[in-house]
């Protein structure tokens, strides 16, 4: 960094000062933001975390918060089958769409299949939500009513989540430095032992933390599993049952929640962004491992 | 082979079997290549190379960069499948096989012709893993014999008694001229008959240079060995026989080969004298 | 001795037995983007029309078009980006060229956006309830919703804007430096310059990212369908629109597909805008 050395290179003139300020003060707006976000998220929690005890929000009989019963276990347990049935099916084809762009596809192809998940990445969740309603939902409802399930949102995410997992495994096993792969090539180790050997170990940890990323998304996603996962509040026992997750349960009620039921939202919300945040800090744990 | 064989000069490498494997430099070929030309998307790169390398022996490959010393070395082992736009004409035969002929697979041909490059490169693996990762891909999968080989391997590169005790840790804390040296137990664990090496000292400081090319000289013998190098007195240390190439135009050319001291002191075309006696290059 | 066993034919089976399967996952996921492409134009195309997108929505939006939508739509992007654009810029300037890597605040600044990154539209949702609709009194309108959508902004803005301005080479700062210059001339004259096509893809990917966002505006921007007369008029977004059709409004399906059709084209032309504008290694950094 050239400019920490401000005091030789440049004198601080009075504009320069001027234009300081100005950069700070943009600066602490900007990290005010997450505070503030934090903060109202508590105050409007308040209420319930001060009056009623966290632990009803699992020995409550049920979940009819207009009657003051908040049991949140069936919700929560709908968010992580959803979130690790989407992970399972989008890792494997993630990272092999991430192979196929390193190492088995020719550049041209390569560069057109790369640009197309790119472009996955840009289809807004409601579109995926809409597309999985329309034409998801009616094809699993022929196979087994209802339709909308605990199936459809593991899908539709699972769509949602490939991209992150592609591009940030495609970036990790491009850093795999070329001379690996010529090593390992002159030892006679075939391709598939190679990249099983030498480049997934070497990339182990952007994988990872790509996968860390994309679970973050899973758990956080709203509308695209609103509209297809059903929203019924109960323990799916099967793939074919409706769930309903901690973003969709939120998104469903604030607009006619009131009082402990609106701060009973609101700690879910809180309860999500801390689970999220916990996840993207570990995945930026493990990117600066791998740089450094 | 057994591998603790009784050394009397203590602080030298323990490999024993090179004192009673075959006499050094039989004049028996082990590669012959037959006017191998190399074209980079239709530009000749090297142009119509004829040469036996023999059984055995410490073959250098010597001449200024850009004379394909280097492309040659990568063809014997049919490395240059790998580079796009690359066409090889002409003969190779390893052992009598030709490595061109449909029969003969890539991955079987480098298992016989291991090959060490300039930059060790160890992969970001443990010791152990390094060394066991191309021997499970040839089939070998049973952990004693696994060990027995590792062993066996360590000790002929003289890093047995460096890193025998810490076979878990990663390769990559390893400084480079132990790296260099792990890379050449890694291709040795394989049995190749053939070394390639390109240029293994260049990147290492003097000392551990040193002791790679104490290394390579003790290989003789066991194994023939190819290597390039543009230290001409590292080459005349170590190589029975010596190969000079240049570069006229864009094409590489072999102007003359020998036995090293024949290329050395008395070398019958004037651009080697030139060369050798650091005129020209 | 050990011997080396011949075993390419296993390896060799092995190895197509993984080609296979890597095909088969490459040939699934383009088949089904292709399906959902198809799907999209299929439903949409016929009734997308010139009149659709000039034309009120008529009988909650099953006929009609969706003219107030897409000026509502606009109106919250243009809160966002121009409430965002220049905090993030200042800030991401702060970050590139004023402080040292491992000066303090600029940790705390950095490491707080990276937090803010991660956290799910729908939270930002429930801030933006409580904040800006309820605390700050702004209620269920075109400026709350832009309001939160340029806190969810800042940090890809930031991140963006803070990489390309890394990738300007230090010559040019030595260099203006060295020609006497402030670093105000500097930067307003070389740095950002250099840096612009990488700002402006930040921008456009951001705008991509508003105008994809559904859940942070459910309970700040509104539902009302009609053309909004102020900034504190409630106002519906595209995205919104396509939610409430397919949701809410039984035979909706069709109109929900041609807005479907446009949101996706409308985002289709600026991510490839932004690829255009970030190459290489800033676009690896930027996409990813």
């Amino acid at each position: 960094m050239i400019w920490s050395k401000r005091n030789i290179l440049f004198p601080l003139k009075l504009t320069d000062s001027l234009l300081q300020g100005i950069l700070r003060a943009g600066a602490v707006i900007s990290a005010l933001v997450m505070l503030l976000i934090s903060l109202f998220l508590v105050v409007e929690s308040w209420p319930v975390l001060g009056q009623i005890s966290p632990v009803r929000f699992f020995t409550d009989t049920s979940w009819h918060p207009l009657e003051g019963a908040y049991q949140l276990m069936p919700i929560l347990a709908g968010t992580l089958y959803a979130s690790v049935g989407a992970l399972l099916l989008a890792i494997p084809l993630g990272i092999a769409s991430a192979l196929f762009i390193v190492y088995y596809a020719s550049p041209r192809l390569a560069k057109w299949y790369k640009r197309l998940v790119e472009l996955l990445v840009g289809i807004p969740s409601v579109v995926f939500g809409f597309w999985g309603l329309t034409t998801l939902v009616p094809l699993i409802n022929q196979l087994h009513p209802p339709g909308a399930s605990l199936l459809a949102a593991i899908l539709v995410l699972t769509l949602m989540i490939l991209p992150t997992i592609t591009l940030t495994a495609y970036s990790a096993l491009m850093a795999v430095p070329a001379e690996f792969l010529r090593n390992a090539i002159a030892l006679g180790i075939s391709r598939w032992g190679m990249i099983q050997g030498v480049a997934l170990p070497a990339a182990k940890n952007g994988i990872t933390a790509g996968i860390i990323l994309a679970a973050a998304r899973a758990l956080g996603e709203t509308m695209a599993v609103l509209m297809v996962a059903g929203n019924v509040v109960q323990y799916p026992e099967t793939f074919f049952d409706p769930v309903r997750t901690l973003a969709a349960n939120i998104a469903l009620e604030t607009a006619y929640a009131m009082g402990d039921h609106r701060a009973v939202l609101f700690v879910s919300g809180l309860l999500l962004m801390l689970l999220v945040m916990v996840l993207s800090g570990i995945a930026g744990l493990l990117e600066k491992q791998r740089h450094a | 082979m057994n591998s603790n064989q009784s050394t009397d000069k203590p602080n030298i490498f323990t490999l024993g079997p090179l004192e009673a494997g075959p006499a050094c430099c039989d004049p028996q070929p082990a590669i012959q290549v037959r006017d191998l030309s190399l074209l980079y998307d239709g530009m000749i790169a090297l142009d119509k190379v004829t040469l036996d390398i023999y059984q055995g022996c410490i073959t250098a490959l010597i001449g200024p960069s850009g004379c394909g010393k280097t492309s040659f070395l990568s063809a014997i082992n049919r490395l240059t499948d790998l580079i796009p736009g690359c066409n090889v004409t002409g003969k190779i035969l390893v052992h009598n096989q030709d490595i061109h002929h449909p029969d003969t697979h890539a991955q079987t041909l480098r298992r016989q012709v291991g090959m060490v490059f300039q930059k060790p490169t160890p992969f970001p693996l443990s010791i152990r893993r390094n060394l066991s990762l191309p021997l499970n891909e040839h089939g070998i999968t049973q952990k004693a014999e696994i060990a027995a080989i590792i062993e066996q391997v360590l000790r002929d590169v003289g890093l047995w008694d460096e890193v025998h005790d810490r076979q878990d840790v990663s390769a990559l804390s390893l400084s480079g001229g132990q790296q260099q040296r792990l890379c050449i137990a890694r291709a040795l664990a394989l049995q190749p008959k053939i070394l390639l090496m390109d240029e293994p000292c260049s990147a290492l400081d003097p000392l551990a240079s040193g002791v790679v090319e104490d290394l390579i000289c003790r290989l003789r013998g066991r194994y023939t060995i190819v290597i390039v190098t543009h230290n001409l007195a590292q080459a005349r240390r170590i190589a029975n026989y010596a190969a000079f190439f240049w570069v006229s135009g864009r094409a590489g050319q072999l102007i003359e080969f020998g036995r090293c001291q024949h290329i050395f002191e008395s070398p019958s075309h004037e651009l080697t004298a030139a060369y050798v006696n650091g005129a020209r290059g | 001795m050990h011997e080396v066993r011949n075993t390419h034919a296993w390896q060799i089976l092995r190895d197509r037995g993984v080609q296979f399967l890597i095909y088969a996952s490459v040939l699934l996921i383009s088949a089904v983007f292709i399906w959902i492409l198809v799907d999209l134009i299929r439903g949409g195309i016929a009734h997308l029309s010139w009149e659709f997108l000039i034309e009120p929505p008529r009988d909650t939006g099953r006929a009609g078009g969706i003219a107030p939508i897409l000026v509502s739509t606009l109106l919250i992007l243009l809160v966002a980006v121009l409430t965002a654009v220049p905090i993030a810029w200042t800030t991401a300037i702060l970050l590139a060229e004023f402080v040292a890597v491992d000066n303090a605040f600029g940790k705390a600044v950095r490491f707080s956006l990276h937090v803010l990154a991660g956290v799910p539209s729908i939270v930002f949702g429930l801030f933006g309830n409580a904040f800006f609709s309820i605390y700050l009194g702004l209620g269920f309108s075109i400026l709350s919703g832009g309001l939160t959508l340029a806190c969810m902004l800042l940090p890809i803005l930031t991140s963006t804007a803070e990489a390309g301005l890394r990738t300007v080479p230090n010559t040019y700062r030595t260099s203006a430096s060295a020609l006497g210059l402030t670093r105000t001339a500097a930067l307003i004259h070389l740095i950002l310059p250099a840096a612009a096509p990488v700002l402006a893809a930040g921008l456009l990917l951001g705008i991509g990212r508003a105008l994809a966002e559904t859940a942070a505006l459910l309970f700040t921007s509104g539902y009302v369908e009609r053309m909004p007369d102020s900034l504190l008029d409630s106002g519906r977004a595209l995205a919104l629109h396509i939610f409430d059709l397919s949701m809410n409004v039984p035979g909706g399906d069709t109109p929900a597909y041609a807005s479907s059709l446009v949101l996706v084209s409308l985002l289709l032309c600026i991510n490839i805008l932004a690829m255009k504008f970030a190459h290489g290694l800033q676009r690896r950094k930027i996409m990813t």
